[in-house]
Order: structure tokens, then sequence, then C-alpha cells
């Protein structure tokens, strides 16, 4: 007996230590999700022993190229530098439409109840390793426990989102990147709204799951996130449509390619809070879009209150064809609306684009962008109506009512002369 | 001077340093995991920890230390990614194995030799892989031969000057 063990010896290591190890994985397999929060303090011990030399090694490879990117290789900065300050001021002037776009937004947003998830709280974590192998895609980065990670948390860069949080350690975060074949990721296309399922491929590749084949999806089209995964905020970018193909079943098969380089990612955010609340609309300087077209054309002496005030929203679009309407096209079109500096670039008038379709009262509420409540102090005389104001679209009347809430209205330029009207004169007899 | 007899009595047994046997299976698996986050089509092609564990088990020439070496090298990788551990373990397993008895049959010296035994025992790993992944785990997982063989060759000429290096480090027993 003994010189047969002795004899397959190593025959019987072998065999011994591939049996526990095929014992280890199916208990693995059978346990199935919850494998990865089991195996967590076995993994602890690799981790902890490798990634120390990772984070050194990136802190090495930063300093070094932080010295020569900072203090030696500084050719054609300058000239970038003025490129840079170019491109601020057009995104400034750019900023102030979104801004009067996302506000509007907002308002709509608020009478179909809908409710927003907003990123409260991020932190910046560096890319110091991967999983090494083809088969997982998987990165860590250099912030876990001490700085509040936990499991599930979305990781996103400034070009998309990157993956979401598997296992958080101490000082170390393990992230799931959105290519591997284990992840999942609500998401809808761009333009279509069509929904689907973002799943990773064995080779890295990304697809969108779960649209019908009967559907139209162009190439090019952008995939943004749904929120219905309850991990990513609805409406981050994901990638662009770059392959559209027949799938299995009934299914069309949507390559889909990354916005953010998941194959070469340095720095990263996760997301550590988010909130959901109900939009609230930016209504602090609320600015009837006939109060606005009130300022700008020539007043109306006083005269008797018009016996029909319901008639006033209807009669503004009407009587003045190809102009600013009333239920939604509030037209600032001078620089007072956008509140631009004198100074600044001209811009093309800024309409709200977005009608308040929703605002079925006509009452829209416009607040210039720029326009602080600071800046309203000279204007009140100018701004504020009174029960007798009055607004001649054409040849019809119309009657104002008084809102006391747009008396911070403060127009910054002379208003904008009428080809077919003579010019503003109050004192003009009718 | 190498020793490159056939003979099972004759061939040279080394042993390795304390920091050697664990310092260089951990640097393996620290480039493996490092190295493409800059060069993202390494981890396709080179398997870092298999070169290693071939080294050892051919070194030592002992079945039972390259089996436990390959056990333990290729778990450690598996505790990297996110696959089921012991995967990778059972595959280094079989080439620490079968690299420690190759070693004590052939002469695997000389670099021609290296060449073939690394790119063998790169299919063989490969192939184990994915029987187990496949078939155990039931993972996605497609084999191409002529991406084996292309991840085999540049993993033997690789390995061939990674073996130089370390050949530094040997021990006479």
């Amino acid at each position: 007996m003994e010189s047969v063990l002795g004899r397959y010896k190593n025959l019987i290591w072998l065999v011994a230590v591939l049996f526990l190890q095929v014992l280890g994985l199916a208990m693995q397999v059978k346990r199935g999700a919850s494998a990865g929060q089991d195996t967590r303090l076995i993994r602890v011990w690799v981790v902890g022993a490798v990634s120390p030399l990772e984070r050194g090694l990136v802190w090495i490879q930063n300093s070094a190229g932080d010295i020569w990117h900072n203090y030696f290789y500084l050719r054609g900065v300058r000239a970038e530098n003025r490129q840079l300050r170019e491109q601020i001021e057009q995104m400034r002037l750019e900023q102030v439409r979104l801004s009067e776009d996302a506000a509007q937004a907002h308002r709509l947003q608020k009478l179909l109840a809908f409710k927003e998830q907003f990123i409260a709280k991020t932190v910046a974590a560096q890319v110091i390793g991967s999983s090494g192998m083809d088969s997982s895609r998987v990165v860590y980065i250099d912030k876990g426990e001490n700085v509040g990670i936990k499991r599930d948390m979305a990781v996103i860069t400034a070009d998309g989102i990157v993956g979401k949080v598997l296992l958080v350690y101490p000082t170390v975060s393990e992230v799931l990147l959105i290519n591997d074949p284990t992840s999942g990721v609500g998401v809808l296309l761009g333009n279509s709204r069509l929904q689907g399922v973002l799943v990773g491929g064995a080779n890295g590749e990304v697809t969108l799951n779960g649209v019908m084949s009967d559907e139209q999806v162009p190439m090019g089209e952008n995939v943004v996130t749904s929120g219905g995964d309850q991990i990513f905020p609805k409406g981050l970018s994901v990638g662009v449509v770059s392959k559209v193909g027949q799938g299995k079943d009934l299914f069309l098969n949507i390559r889909i390619k990354p916005a953010a380089n998941l194959s070469q990612l340095e720095e990263v955010l996760v997301l550590l809070e988010k909130q959901e609340r109900q939009a609230v609309a930016d209504d602090r300087l609320p600015v009837r879009a006939a109060d606005v077209l009130a300022q700008r054309l020539p007043s109306v002496p006083d005269k008797p209150a018009a016996s029909d005030p319901n008639a006033a929203t209807g009669t503004v679009g009407a009587s003045k064809p190809g102009s600013n309407s009333a239920l939604g096209t509030a037209k600032p079109a001078s620089n007072a609306s956008t509140g631009l500096k004198p100074g600044a670039t001209t811009t093309p008038p800024q309409t709200s684009k977005t009608a308040a379709n929703g605002q079925a009262s006509g009452s829209v509420s416009v607040r210039p962008a720029g326009t602080s409540p600071a800046t309203a102090g000279t204007a009140k005389a100018v701004a504020k109506p009174t029960p007798s104001d009055a607004a001649t679209v054409g040849t019809k009347p119309v009657a104002i009512q008084p809102e006391p809430a747009i008396t911070q209205q403060k127009p910054q330029s002379p208003p904008p002369v009428q080809p077919d009207s003579p010019p503003p004169d109050p004192n003009r007899p009718q | 001077m190498p020793i490159t007899y056939t003979s099972g009595e004759q061939v040279e047994v080394y042993r390795f340093s304390i920091p050697v046997t664990i310092g260089v299976p951990l640097l393996a698996l620290f480039l493996q995991a490092f190295i493409p986050l800059r060069f993202p089509r390494f981890a396709v092609y080179v398997d870092l920890p298999l070169l290693v564990t071939i080294f050892f088990a051919m070194a030592r020439r002992n079945p039972i230390s390259g089996l436990l070496t390959g056990a333990v090298i290729g778990l450690a990788q598996d505790m990297l990614g996110r696959n089921p551990i012991g995967i990778y373990g059972i595959a280094k397993t079989v080439v620490g194995y079968g690299a420690s008895s190759l070693g004590v049959k052939l002469d695997v010296e000389n670099p021609g030799a290296r060449l073939l035994v690394t790119l063998g025992f790169y299919l063989i790993h490969s192939a184990v892989y994915f029987t187990v992944a496949r078939g155990l785990v039931n993972m996605t997982v497609s084999w191409s031969w002529f991406h084996g063989m292309l991840a085999g060759l540049t993993n033997a000429v690789l390995g061939v000057m990674l073996y130089f290096v370390l050949d530094k480090f040997k021990q006479r027993t």
C-alpha cells in the first residue's frame, strides 16, 4: 500500500488539489450572485498585496508626468490658453441659452410631476489596476470605504458612464465595467427614446439588447442612461450606436461605442449620493410674455380696462403673426432679456425654443438669464404694470392683468424699433 | 553552467530564495494588472503569471512543488478578477504539474526547447481554462485557434526572454 502511495504520490497530489479547487468552484457557482460577497475576504488578501504596488507606481508615474508637463514641456501653452479663453466666452454665451432652456424644462417637469435624480455628491478616484485578464473586465480605483464608497455606486467620467462598484475594500474598490459580460445597464436611445439593456460581450464589445427589429435605429444615435437600473441617474451619456444588425429572434443587434474610453481609464468619478426630488420650477422672476411685449411696444394711454380680461392671452399671438406668441415663444429679443453685458459678444436673439405647451393659461414665465434680483432696483417704474396698462398689438387693445411679480424686470437696452409702428411716445395723443 | 542532460538522475534541480519565490509571482501579478491600463491588448495576448508558473515548475523539477506553485499563482490571479475563484487555479495547477514533470524528463534549458514548451503549455492552459469556464461555470467564452496560436507565440517569445532574466535568481541545491 505504501509503495502504491509513494509511486503515485505526485498524481494523488494533483488530483487532490484539483478536486479541492473544483469543489470550491462548484460551491461558488451554486451560490450564484452571493458568491461575490462570500469570497470577498479571500480577494482582500490579493488586492491588499497588489494594490500598494499599483498605487505607488501610479503615483510615481503621475508625479514624473506632472513635473515634465508643468515645468518643462510648455510648448504651445500660450496659444492654447488663448483658445481656451475664447472657448470660455463661447461657452458662457451657450450657458445663457441653456440655462434658459433648462429653467423652462424644469417648469414643464413640474407641471408633469416628474421626479428627477440629481447627482448630489461625487468623489474623484484614480484607476490603479485591472483584473489583468481578458475575460473579466474590472478595474481597481484608489478609493474605498474610507471615503464612503459602497457597493453598486455608479462610476462615470466626464465623457460617459464607466461601470459600477462591485466590491469595496478599505482603501480600494473594484469596479465592474459596462463591457463586462456580467454587466447590465438600463439605457434609452436619445432620439427615439427606445429603451433597452446595455450588456457587455465576451470580447469586450458593448451591445444594446431589447430593441425590436421593426424599430428604426440610425447609426450614430446617442445612447443615454434611463435610470431604470437604480444605479445610474437618468440622462448620463453612454455612447453612440456604431452598428445595427439583425439579432436573435425579433430583436436588433445594436453595437454601441462607449462614450468613455474604457480601455484607458485614468480618473473616474464615483457617485456617492443621488437625490431624487420633485422638479422645481425656477420661477423666481416670473414675467409673462405679454408683459415683455408690453415694454417693447408703444403704450396705450389710460383708458377704461377691458371688459374681458380672458381675451388677453388669445389675442396677443393671434393679432401679431410671425412675432412672439404668448403661448410659448416669449422672445426677449434684445440683450436686456439675455442679461449680457453691453460689451459682450453679440449673439442671435435667444428664443426659448421649448415652447410652453403645457402652460395652457398663457402666462409663460420668462426669466431672462442673468437678470438677478439685485439688478431690478431701477426698473421698477418701467416694468411694473398698472391696471391701466395695456399693450396695443396691431389694432386690438389687449388688457394685461396686473402681476406683482414682474417688478424685477430690468431692461438693459432700448426696446427694439418696430419697423411698422411709430416710436414709442407716451405723450402722443391717441 | 546549466546542465542540459536529459537523464532524470543527472538533471540539475534549482531552488529559489524566499524573496524571489514570493516577490516574482507577486510582481508578475502586479504587472499583469497594471500594464493593461496603458496597453489594453496586453491582457489579451500575455499571461505573465503563467510564464512564471512554467519557469518555477521547470526549474524545481518537482511535480508537487510545481502544481502547488501553479495553484497558488492561479488562485491569486482569480482573486483579482470578477470570475469565480478557481478557474485559473485549476488551469495553472495542471500546467505546473505538467511543466515540472516535463522538466524532469526533458532538456528545458535551451531557448528553442523553452519556446516550444511555453507555446505548448499556453495552449494546454487555454484549453483547460476554456473547458472549466464553459463546462463548469457556464461562462461565455469562445475558442479561436488563431488567437490561441498568436497569443501562444507571443507568450513563448516573451517567456524565453523572461526566463533568461529569471535564470539569474536560480540557486543550485
